[in-house]
């Protein structure tokens, strides 16, 4: 609770900044609009404004400033048209319309989380594979490192267009990608947190001569839970970013992905910026969701956070 | 058939070397850690050429291995032209760019603990900004050559690298903070003799994780115009003209580019924090 007024703080910075910001960034374009509804603009003519930055045509028509908050179609539009935009599209629209974000959202978050279980599943399996097999160990587990090194983001939109083509549609392609992205986090982390009871407990273990399928479910299995959620909040959002690259190429229908598209090809900057913003709050929510997970399941298991 | 057979023989034989270069009694010589998976990785190649003739797969969908080395080495001068534009441009300036801007900020919210508890959510939050979305803006503001790539990349970099500096400035003992005092080091002394290199691992974990994603913001933003030179435009386009192979010559230039990147900051990594107990 004490980090509330820090945060609010620095949001109140950023958002000086960007209040301050929108006057030069979108002055040439309010002097132009200005002067074609009549307006007296110093200097008159658009090639001559051209000389001027937008910081010093403010400071020749101090009277124009308030334009640029209002401006229809902003290089950068101010807070206040954002969050009207967010509330009028979340809160505003009966949420089965193509107008509302919440359904663009859910368009995006069930490919998400579809795939997120699927990857997670996958790389869980993988893990317990490289972890009691020093085969898979040796063979895969290095190209498990390297694939992460491989900017494989880039490519989702051909992997969607490929598998469309094949007639593969819907929801599946879309989940592969934010499979593939959730998978090699799990892997790696799941691989560590199998690996970190030490040799001392894994002794004890033989002792009580306990059998391999009691020392995975009663010990290996349990320690690696404080790594598992760590991999889970990275997949996570990895896995919403590949679902909204994916929706690029899909002919941009619905969706976060398609609302950003969208409202940059038809000039409606506002469409771009809410779906930002909205895009953006909900990984945080899924990564909070996963953090409050975390923290109850750990506390009951008495560990503290990796 | 034949290729079919054959691929699935190849898979077996590949595995059963693995499987007795692994559990043999040289397993833990340099030489079998590098060759199986090596070989897992050329099985692979095998099998998946092998395949490709067997079924007659469309070259649209997914073409063979060997022609795809074929543009690879045809298309040099292209593929090399289009290396300089997105990865020694547009990726590297970013990079560069995000970095100095995150220690900057880092050094800056550690003076104060009010600011470093308000800067990590928002950092955090921030960070979740999809690609997607930031990448046209950027292309909007600062035009279609690098430099938007550049601005994109750095924005991308930016908060990892912040978040990991911030908490490795946090990560001496208040005992070796104390010996210095006792030494009468001022902020500076103690900053750069004990808790910059302390911060190492934790930074370098930043800058690993920084690698990537600089690679992935160059292309990316490529697709949201860019001039007719660039990773992520000669993807676009070849996608377009359906010449997957091109498309794939590319992916491995990326590849090799996205871990020889990796593999460069890690080799500092291992040079300046050979302290570190990971790296022992």
């Amino acid at each position: 609770m004490k980090s509330v007024l820090p945060v609010l703080t620095v949001v109140a910075v950023i958002l000086g900044i960007w209040l301050l910001a929108v006057i030069p960034m979108n002055m040439h374009l309010v002097a132009d609009q200005a002067q074609r509804d009549g307006a007296m603009v110093q200097p008159d003519t658009p090639v001559a404004r051209q000389e001027y930055s937008g910081l010093g045509l403010a400071l020749r028509n101090p009277d124009l400033i308030p334009l640029t908050y209002q401006f229809q179609r902003p290089r950068l539009p101010s807070p206040q048209q954002v969050a009207g935009e967010m509330y009028d599209t979340i809160i505003g629209q009966n949420i089965t319309s193509r107008r509302s974000l919440v359904y663009h959202g859910w368009v995006t978050l069930a490919p998400t989380l579809l795939g997120f279980v699927i990857g997670t599943g996958l790389g869980i399996l993988l893990a317990v594979g490289i972890v009691y097999s020093r085969v898979m160990d040796r063979s895969v587990m290095p190209w498990a490192i390297v694939s992460q090194t491989i900017p494989i983001l880039a490519l989702a939109p051909m992997v969607i267009v490929v598998l469309g083509s094949m007639g593969v549609q819907g929801l599946f392609p879309k989940s592969l990608i934010a499979a593939y992205l959730s998978f090699f986090p799990v892997v790696v982390g799941m691989v560590k947190g199998l690996r970190s009871p030490s040799a001392m407990q894994l002794d004890l273990l033989r002792t009580y001569h306990a059998s391999g399928g009691q020392g995975f479910w009663a010990l290996r299995l349990p320690a690696s839970a404080p790594y598992l959620f760590a991999s889970f909040k990275i997949g996570i959002s990895a896995s919403l970013v590949g679902t909204i690259v994916a929706e690029l190429p899909t002919g941009a229908r619905a969706g976060f992905g398609a609302r950003m598209l969208v409202g940059d090809q038809y000039g409606q900057p506002l469409v771009s910026w809410a779906a930002l913003f909205a895009a953006a709050l909900t990984a945080a929510a899924l990564v909070g969701i996963f953090s409050a997970l975390e923290r109850v399941t750990l506390r009951r298991m008495g560990m503290a956070a990796a | 058939m034949m290729y079919i057979g054959a691929a699935l023989l190849i898979w077996i034989a590949g595995w059963l070397l693995n499987v007795r270069l692994a559990n043999g009694q040289f397993s833990d010589r340099m030489a079998v850690k590098i060759a199986v998976p090596a070989i897992f990785g050329l099985t692979i190649v095998i099998v998946w050429e092998l395949l490709v003739i067997g079924f007659q797969i469309n070259p649209v969908i997914l073409p063979a291995p060997s022609s795809v080395a074929e543009r690879f080495v045809q298309e040099g001068p292209i593929l090399w032209a289009d290396f300089k534009q997105t990865v020694l441009k547009g990726a590297l300036v970013g990079y560069l760019i995000g970095m100095v801007a995150a220690f900057a900020v880092a050094v800056l919210a550690d003076r104060s603990p009010f600011l470093t508890r308000g800067i990590l959510p928002v950092g955090s939050f921030m960070a979740a900004l999809p690609i997607v979305g930031t990448a046209p803006i950027l292309v909007r503001w600062l035009g279609s050559d690098w430099e938007s790539k550049a601005a994109v990349v750095a924005l991308m970099v930016f908060f990892p690298i912040l978040v990991n500096t911030v908490a490795g400035l946090k990560d001496t003992a208040a005992m070796q903070r104390d010996l210095m005092r006792t030494y009468a080091a001022g902020y500076w002394a103690t900053m750069f003799k004990l808790r910059l290199p302390a911060a190492l691992p934790f930074i370098f974990n930043g800058l690993k994780i920084g690698t990537t994603l600089a690679l992935i913001g160059a292309i990316v933003a490529e697709f949201f115009g860019s001039p007719t030179v660039g990773m992520g435009f000669r993807i676009s386009t070849s996608f377009g003209q359906l010449a997957l192979d091109m498309v794939w010559a590319e992916i491995v230039v990326a590849a090799l580019a996205g871990s020889s990147f990796y593999g460069l900051v890690t080799s500092m990594e291992k040079r300046m924090t050979f302290w570190h107990p990971s790296q022992r």
